[in-house]
């Protein structure tokens, strides 16, 4: 349970004496109750007030790192249930499933197929940042160990499905130093995975039958000194999973129940077999509700575009909008005598724009107005996208540096057409289509 | 200690709204928990699925579309076809060809489209504008009044004409309304009140609280429909408990991922594909944050999506 200031103070050793940065030793136990600082920036708590102090004072979730170098990914650490409230910080992680059931060629087939998706969105790499290898007893040990071995060569954060300690140990042998995650505990064997987990260096993934099992699990894991988990939502139904992975998380955050204060990894590859459409529904709905990793058959560019927009999305800061600085950006090597295109500067539209334009291969300049941040009907809607915003951007910042007088605005905006004529003279204004995509057509048909 | 399982019991509910007649007639909202959180408490009524089609005709459909529906299908047809779809509990017409910027048909063509519609099936039916406010004013109450005895859903009546149209559909002709914002939770809520300040029944109105495609300011809509199922429940807020519609559809085939040719992006693979996993993501997102119903129309989605929520509830 969370400590309010006076339970804090009480524990401090009430010297008064600023080492921490603190006028008094009330004033940093108010701060610490807050979660602003640390109780370790007090140089003089005895040994006994700090441990239990800093077990009082953690933050609800804890937060845990898999992989190495650039597949390192930090998972869980969040503070709240829903975006508004703050922000969450560590967003959910996709990996594709290959499992030792699968044949020799089907296995090279997914893991060649887990690489072709890899672009940029607003500045952000999309790719498949996890390999899930599953073991499959009747193909044996041997299988799973050359399978790991070849998963391990994609340079992507492994995560080890693997209930048989024998096996996961032959399979650790080969790929712990890049961080793996063991997803192998459950009931029956945490001591023994825990063991390896532990010795390995490795964060150790948990399961049970429900999530009393679960937590159970979790708590005696706790209780032998292993707190690097995650909690494997279970695949025995798609409700049950959905349920487990929304408790977990409530637990840990609403409640401040800390067993369950770890990020969790859903299934769906499991929970929806052979089904890419439902796990695309999936897969959506744990990015809503809380998967830190969501594992899926595969991932293609059909699930990656809207998976990935989405993720984008609910991992962004709402107190920040995304925006990108007003002014005249050149595309494609345009010059004073290239056509103009107009838009907001809102990141995305900014991006999706550019992109187009840039996939047209036409010399332009897209001339970016301050509309404060906002998508083109939003910014028109509120007034910060207008012909009076336009004109005056076009003729304080565009005249004296562009000849072409040719002027493209947005086709969702049309309307503004008529205002803009006569606010701009000399200026031919051209209503572009309403989608960024139908673009590079119109470039070339204008141009041509 | 075993796990301390706290479901979180909120006293207020979502208002339960019923559209269509019959044994075919649909409720939406009454549940008292979170999207889906059955682990809380019971959720009676399953969010819904309702299949689009448009006054357009086939226009834009999709190969698969248009060979579930047959070229050249009368609206009748369409309608028919539409209600039979495997997951579909409703269907929406909407009547995009209205719009003064686009085809500009006139009313009456519009309302001898909802005619035949309405006589073709029995499936609880919702009708949606062609969203310019001008046009929508003058168009939806008649439509009110052409489906009277129907129990149909108006979408929808917005900020510029909920007078016109909340009170035809409302009051005059007793169907349910459809009040729509943008993505902003005091705007839906405003609209909520100055609705009822009609007269109109709180409990005869589904609020569209706005929609956007995953990727594209979807964070907006998340955070519109957090806030708004957390002010209904946990605040007993009555102007927020209205059930939440979203039209999925229209965002989701009009971005690049759905629009952009094999062509243009060899390496995106199927066109096809890519929408519909755009609308399938889409409406799940939407129902994981709080839509009781969502406006869809490929076959493939409609299918998923229902047993989505099947499986969830
Ligand atoms: C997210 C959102 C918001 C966010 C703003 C996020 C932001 N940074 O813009 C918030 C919640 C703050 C918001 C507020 C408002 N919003 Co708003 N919002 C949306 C929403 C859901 C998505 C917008 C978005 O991000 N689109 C994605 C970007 C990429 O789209 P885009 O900029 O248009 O760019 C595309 C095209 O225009 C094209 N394009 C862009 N530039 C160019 C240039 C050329 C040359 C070409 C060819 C193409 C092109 O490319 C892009 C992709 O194709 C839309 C509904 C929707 N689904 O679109 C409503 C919407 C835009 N909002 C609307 C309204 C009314 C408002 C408010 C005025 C509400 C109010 N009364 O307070 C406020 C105003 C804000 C303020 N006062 O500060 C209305 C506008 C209605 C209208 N037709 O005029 C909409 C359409 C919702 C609706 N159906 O009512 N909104
Ligand atoms: S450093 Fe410790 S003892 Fe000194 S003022 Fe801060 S809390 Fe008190």
């Amino acid at each position: 349970m969370a400590l309010n200031g006076i339970q804090i103070f009480k524990m401090t050793p009430k010297k008064n004496c600023k080492e921490c940065g603190c006028p008094t030793c009330m004033a940093f136990s108010m701060k610490v109750a807050q979660g602003a600082m640390d109780i370790s920036a007090c140089p003089h708590m005895s040994d006994d007030a700090l441990a239990s102090l800093s077990e009082a004072t953690a933050p609800p979730m804890k937060t845990i790192k898999v992989g190495t170098g650039d597949a390192e990914y930090t998972l869980g650490g969040e503070t709240v249930l829903f975006r508004h409230e703050k922000t969450f910080v560590s967003k959910t992680r996709y990996a594709v499933n290959v499992c030792t059931g699968m044949d020799d060629a089907m296995i090279d087939d997914v893991l060649e197929g887990a690489k072709k998706v890899d672009y940029e969105r607003i500045g952000e790499r999309m790719h498949v940042e996890m390999l899930n290898v599953n073991y499959h007893a009747e193909s044996g040990a041997d299988k799973y160990v050359a399978t790991v071995k070849k998963a391990a060569e994609l340079g992507k954060t492994l995560i080890l499905g693997c209930k048989d300690v024998e096996v996961a140990k032959a399979a650790l042998e080969v790929c712990k130093d890049a961080k793996p995650v063991l997803n192998g505990a459950d009931a029956s064997n945490y001591e023994a995975m825990s063991a390896l987990a532990t010795e390995a260096g490795v964060v150790l993934g948990v399961t049970g039958a429900d999530i009393n099992e679960i937590y159970d699990t979790v708590a005696a894991l706790e209780k032998l000194g292993n707190k690097n988990l995650i909690i494997d939502a279970g695949v025995k139904s798609i409700k049950e999973a959905f349920a487990t992975a929304v408790q977990v998380r409530r637990a840990a955050i609403k409640d401040e129940d800390r067993t369950f204060g770890y990020p969790s990894i859903v299934n769906v590859a499991a929970l929806a077999p052979k089904d890419p459409y439902m796990q695309a529904a999936l897969a959506s709905l744990f990015t809503m509700k809380y998967g830190s990793i969501v594992i899926m058959s595969e991932m293609t560019y059909a699930e990656a575009l809207p998976i990935y927009g989405l993720r984008q999305n609910v991992f962004t800061d709402p107190q920040k909008p995304m925006k990108v600085e007003p002014g005249i950006y050149p595309i494609n090597g345009g010059d004073e005598n290239s056509v103009c295109l107009t838009t907001v500067d809102f990141a995305l539209t900014y991006y999706v724009v550019s992109g187009e334009l840039e996939r047209s291969g036409v010399p332009c300049n897209l001339c970016i107005s301050d509309a404060g941040g906002l998508s083109v009907l939003t910014a028109w809607a509120a007034g910060k996208l207008s012909s009076g915003s336009i004109s005056k951007f076009i003729t304080e910042e565009v005249e004296p540096k562009i000849k072409s007088r040719k002027l493209v605005i947005p086709g969702k905006v049309a309307v503004l057409k008529g205002d803009l004529e006569a606010k701009l003279p000399g200026w031919e204004i051209i209503i572009a289509p309403r989608e960024a995509v139908q673009l590079v057509k119109f470039l070339k048909d204008l141009t041509a | 200690m075993p796990f301390n399982q706290k479901p979180q019991k909120f006293n207020a509910s979502i208002n339960t709204v019923e559209i269509g007649c019959g044994d075919k007639a649909i409720k939406l909202g009454g549940e008292s928990v979170f999207p889906f959180y059955t682990f809380d408490g019971p959720i009676d009524n399953a969010p819904k699925v309702g299949v689009e089609i448009s006054d357009m005709g086939l226009e834009g459909a999709t190969p698969e579309m248009l060979a579930y529906y047959g070229e050249g299908a009368s609206f009748a047809d369409m309608a028919k076809k539409a209600a039979a779809m495997e997951g579909a509990d409703f269907v929406c017409l909407k009547l995009e060809g209205g719009d003064p910027n686009g085809e500009d048909k006139p009313i009456e063509d519009l309302l001898a489209v909802v005619k035949e519609v309405g006589e073709a099936i029995d499936t609880p039916l919702v009708v949606e504008g062609c969203k310019n406010v001008e046009k929508d004013s003058e168009l939806l109450p008649k439509v009110a009044e052409a489906l009277q005895g129907k129990n149909v859903l108006i979408l929808s009546a917005r900020e510029e004409n909920y007078k016109a149209v909340g009170a035809a559909a409302g009051l005059a002709y007793s169907q349910k309304v459809g009040a729509e914002s943008a993505v902003d939770i005091n705007l839906a809520k405003q609209l909520n009140v100055v609705t009822t300040q009609l007269g109109v029944d709180a409990k005869s109105i589904v609020m569209n609280v706005g929609s956007a495609a995953v990727g594209y300011g979807y964070e907006y809509v998340v955070s519109t429909m957090d806030r708004i199922k957390g002010a209904a429940l946990s605040q007993d807020d009555a102007m927020l408990q209205m059930p939440i519609i979203t039209p999925v559809a229209d965002e989701a085939w009009s971005v690049k991922e759905a629009m952009a040719s094999e062509a243009d992006m060899p390496e995106w693979g199927s066109q096809e594909r890519r929408g519909v996993t755009m609308e399938i993501m889409t409406a799940a997102a939407s129902l994981a944050a709080g839509s009781n119903a969502v406006l869809l129309k490929h076959p493939q989605s409609v299918k998923t999506i229902a047993n989505m929520i099947k499986e969830l509830v």
